[in-house]
């Protein structure tokens, strides 16, 4: 094979075109059993669910092949059964109302309970961050449902919390907790906070404490330092932990079926809802989409922020 | 023997494309100890990396006695890699990190078992054959590395600036090393520095390169008392280069005007202009100082600096710029020279180098 | 200001107080399941001595027992798929060299991390429903695959992550030493990518294992999870049956995740 490759020597480009045949081949073997799957159970059904809104519902459930807008138009708006005025769907709006409202609620809340425990681990000494962050990263691994589960132990009538209260004679009557607003807050603030504490903790790690020296020696008090010098360098973290809790709140459904019960539903559980009892499976896809949306210029908003973010940084 | 013919590696496309190496041409001859010398940046390594197959050139060719070599994958050259951070595989011991490359190639396990062994002894590190290759020093790890890129015998050895991670010392001992084991194996070293002092003391011939290209190739003493351009000249060793004026060429030896209006013989680099102003380079060991009106360049005395083995003086020409002196101290010899004196550079015939640029 | 202690430049008012109440907030709604499981009263409030009563009845529990198995049996399935297809998606996202079309595949490989899961849920119900029409088919493997497809991306990130961190020069060397890629992936890549491999499938098998919303959606009759038993039973009376299998269930996500953090710390 020595004469042979000798006599003529190898064009460059087609020894590099050979080259990317090759590589793109591998490439595509490695990648397709998880894009089959993907596809096949995450994202080609999505295309369905579109296809679905602009369907007719069948009158048991499903779907009749009929072009429709009906479902579009329900998500937001509903036609009178006796008048025929089209008025706006005030049970759907104040429905996502609730989710939007519930969701920005329990940010906030784990915003001010997150930022000074990821402050507080952030400045444990190396040894022990650690130990701090595995007690953060259990519960966060632990069933969500089990520890939604806990929260209703703890507020039901006849939970810890009542029976406490009772037991030592505060109240007679145990505080009717469940199944309010309330509860669904406290339940998603509970369940949500290590989403908040751990980006908050990555970004505050790397933060370097000398900074908060020089913000002293230059006669910062101790909210100015936390003001103008650690919390703009940590921002990205706050702004990540903040769409973290914001977007898994938006589509909740354990935690408000438990804890909110059928008065006080959000979103998730109100799709749900048309794929069961209320057998409208376009409607519910619509407003699936819709929800979809909602998350999506969620998702957008980070990414626009954390991207000026990083330019300023470069900057 | 290594053939590298008009090779060409851009990387990047259209407006970022960065030309790494520039019709790069060289043959390198078997069994000799040939170093790639440059500044970081100048396509040593790359060109190292096409050797090896880890880069695919642009343009051009490479053969190894005759074979094409850019045909073949890393895997099935006849060449080995000793890697800049040694690349060593920590899952594995220091026996089994030399065994490697014989036990891809499908040998016997006997076979693997007695080559181990020999490179373990011709690296000295048979006592340390089952360690993990954490568990050993920097020179230790360096010498595995060697052994496991040489234990297939390949017909080229290529060792990316392997001990630019070693500490002074050590470094030292290594080039000793690394020079022997050369002449006890026979096998071709291509090796890639931007120490000129690694260079010079362990090659047989130096290509130096600059901004993708090869500026210069020969012995460390043709390139370090002749050099042809003035990069070369700067980069290794310190140089003085003065204007003057090309007087008459003829081969090597040329004839030159100085800025003070001496004239003297000097050498000419392959290449260089026939006539008009032209750049002289004079090492600083090679000059001398003389009492004012007997020199070549008369001029006044400015710094004069003692790093213990040699004294430095600088002198600042009247005609212009500054020279320095070398001059090796002896025991017990004061400088009776100070700043301010009047004094005069001198140096010999032919001491001096006209560069191509 | 600075007397005896010196002036501690890391504090703010508070904080300390705070982090320390959340600290306890986390931990005692789960503190008082766990002890409320042991417990030898039919009422969560009241501590009536302890006792293993509900984990025997929970044991006992036909319904509960058939749900663990299938539980197990799709987040081994699960967990098994997810990290074989993350081990090939992380090693062409980072193997090779970076192609358009790139960014496709990431937003593919992350959509079940960004997309809500009642979405997802919506979406495999509509999909699976067409199938089990067309088919007939009612088995297991709706759930296997729609758990496969949520659990990649948890698997992709650690091994992916392993993959980034390692240094490239070692398959190099492997291929200078005359190593396919086949063989530089099995002796060298493969033996330094186990710990993300064996993070990667504990995290996927945790994830299925508590799985709710999908699962509720995708399942046919008679095809609890152990997850989607205890939302059944939430409707009907609560006992501490329940609090029994939340105590076992916890205790094996927590041996899964301290396992997973210890393990991804040993590359350091």
């Amino acid at each position: 094979m020595t004469d042979i490759a000798s006599t003529r020597p190898t064009s460059m480009r087609d020894l590099a075109a050979a080259r990317k045949r090759e590589e793109r081949r591998t490439r595509a073997f490695l990648l397709a059993p998880a894009m089959a799957i993907l596809i096949f159970a995450a994202s080609g059904p999505l295309l369905i669910v579109l296809v679905y809104s602009f369907l007719t519902p069948g009158d048991y459930g499903g779907v009749v092949w009929e072009f429709s807008l009906k479902a579009w138009f329900n998500v937001f708006a509903e036609r009178d059964f006796f008048t025929e005025e089209i008025e706006l769907a005030d049970a759907h709006l104040s429905i996502m109302w609730r989710s939007i409202k519930l969701s920005l609620m329990t940010t906030v809340i784990c915003l001010i309970i997150g930022f000074p425990t990821a402050y507080f681990i952030a400045t444990r000494p190396r040894g022990t961050r650690d130990f701090w962050m595995l007690l953060v990263i259990i519960p966060f691994w632990t069933n969500l449902l089990i520890r939604t589960f806990a929260i209703m132990e703890l507020i039901r009538n006849e939970g810890t919390f009542n029976s406490f209260l009772v037991g030592i004679g505060v109240i007679d009557t145990p505080i009717q907790m469940m199944f309010t607003e309330f509860a669904v807050l406290v339940g998603m603030a509970y369940v949500y906070l290590p989403l908040m504490i751990l980006p908050i903790y990555a970004s505050m790690e790397r933060f370097d404490f000398s900074l908060v020296e020089a913000g002293y020696d230059l006669y910062a008090t101790r909210f100015q330092v936390l003001r103008r010098i650690i919390l703009p360098l940590v921002k990205p973290g706050v702004v990540a932990g903040s769409i973290l809790v914001f977007v898994p709140c938006l589509g909740a459904y354990v935690t408000p079926r438990v804890l909110g019960g059928g008065k006080n539903m959000m979103l998730g559980n109100f799709i749900e809802l048309q794929f069961g009892q209320g057998r409208n499976w376009p409607l519910g896809a619509a407003l699936a989409l819709t929800l979809l949306v909602i998350v999506m210029v969620a998702l957008i908003f980070y990414v626009r922020a954390v991207g000026r973010e990083e330019v300023r940084g470069h900057g | 023997m290594i053939e590298i013919d008009r090779v060409t590696k851009v990387f990047g496309s259209a407006a970022d494309a960065f030309r790494a190496l520039d019709t790069v041409s060289v043959t390198i001859r078997q069994n000799e100890f040939f170093t790639l010398l440059g500044p970081s940046g100048c396509g040593k390594t790359t060109l190292l990396r096409v050797i090896a197959g880890f880069v695919d050139p642009t343009e051009g060719s490479v053969t190894l006695e005759g074979q094409d070599l850019l045909r073949l994958a890393p895997y099935e050259r006849p060449v080995n890699t000793v890697f800049q951070s040694y690349a060593l595989f920590p899952h594995m011991t220091v026996a089994q990190n030399i065994g490697f490359g014989l036990e891809m190639q499908g040998k016997p396990g006997e076979e693997v078992r007695r080559t181990v062994g020999e490179m373990l002894d011709l690296v000295r590190m048979s006592e340390l054959a089952d360690r993990r290759t954490s568990e050993i020093s920097g020179g230790q790890q360096q010498r595995v590395a060697l052994a496991r890129a040489l234990a297939p015998r390949p017909r080229v050895l290529l060792l990316d600036e392997p001990l630019s991670a070693l500490d002074f010392k050590l470094r030292k001992d290594m080039q000793l090393e690394l020079k022997r084991l050369q002449s006890e194996t026979g096998i071709t070293f291509v090796f890639v520095t931007h120490d000129q002092e690694e260079a010079l003391t362990m090659s047989d011939r130096i290509a130096v390169m600059n901004a993708g290209a090869i500026r210069q190739i020969g012995s460390p003493r043709d390139i370090y008392d002749h050099p042809a351009e003035r990069f070369v000249a700067d980069f290794i060793g310190d140089t003085n280069f003065l204007e003057a004026e090309l007087l008459t060429v003829e081969g090597e030896r040329a004839e030159v005007r100085l800025a003070s209006g001496r004239e003297i013989a000097a050498r000419a680099a392959e290449g260089g202009a026939g006539q008009g102003p032209v750049t002289v380079a004079v090492r600083p060991e090679h000059a001398d100082l003389a009492p004012e009106g007997e020199g070549l360049l008369p001029g006044r005395l400015g710094d004069v600096v003692y790093f213990g083995t040699d004294t430095h003086f600088h002198v600042d020409l009247d005609a212009g710029g500054r020279f320095v002196v070398r001059r090796q101290n002896q025991p017990d010899q004061a400088e009776a020279r100070g700043r301010g004196d009047r004094v005069s550079v001198r140096f010999g015939p032919g001491v001096g180098q006209v560069l191509r640029d | 200001m600075a007397r005896g202690k010196g002036f501690d430049v890391t504090r703010q008012p508070g904080f300390t107080t705070v982090a320390l109440l959340c600290f306890v907030m986390l931990y005692l709604p789960i503190v008082l399941l766990v002890v409320f499981s042991f417990n030898d009263s039919t009422s969560v409030a009241e501590w009536g001595g302890f006792s293993l009563r509900w984990y025997q009845s929970a044991l006992e529990n036909e319904r509960v027992q058939e749900a663990t198995i299938r539980s197990v049996i799709i987040a081994t399935a699960a967990s098994i798929l997810a990290t074989g297809a993350a081990v090939g998606a992380a090693l062409a996202t980072t193997r090779t060299r970076p192609w358009r079309g790139q960014t496709v595949v990431f937003a593919i490989v992350n959509q079940p991390l960004m997309v809500p899961e009642i979405v997802t849920a919506v979406a495999l119900l509509i999909f699976f429903a067409m199938i089990k029409v067309a088919t007939g088919y009612t088995g297991l493997w709706y759930l296997i695959i729609a758990h496969t497809a949520f659990c990649i991306p948890f698997a992709f990130l650690p091994i992916r992550a392993r993959l980034q961190g390692m240094d490239l020069t070692l398959e190099q060397a492997a291929a200078d030493l005359y190593a396919t890629p086949w063989q530089a992936f099995r002796r060298v890549t493969l033996p330094q990518l186990w710990p993300g491999i064996l993070a990667g499938a504990m995290l996927a098998f945790v994830i299925s294992l508590d799985d709710v919303v999908i699962t509720e959606f995708v399942k046919s009759a008679g095809q609890d999870t152990l997850p989607t038993y205890m939302l059944g039973q939430l409707r009907r009376v609560v006992t501490p049956e329940i609090n029994a299998i939340s105590t076992a269930l916890l205790a094996v996500s927590v041996l899964l995740v301290m396992a997973f953090f210890f393990l991804s710390r040993s590359r350091k």
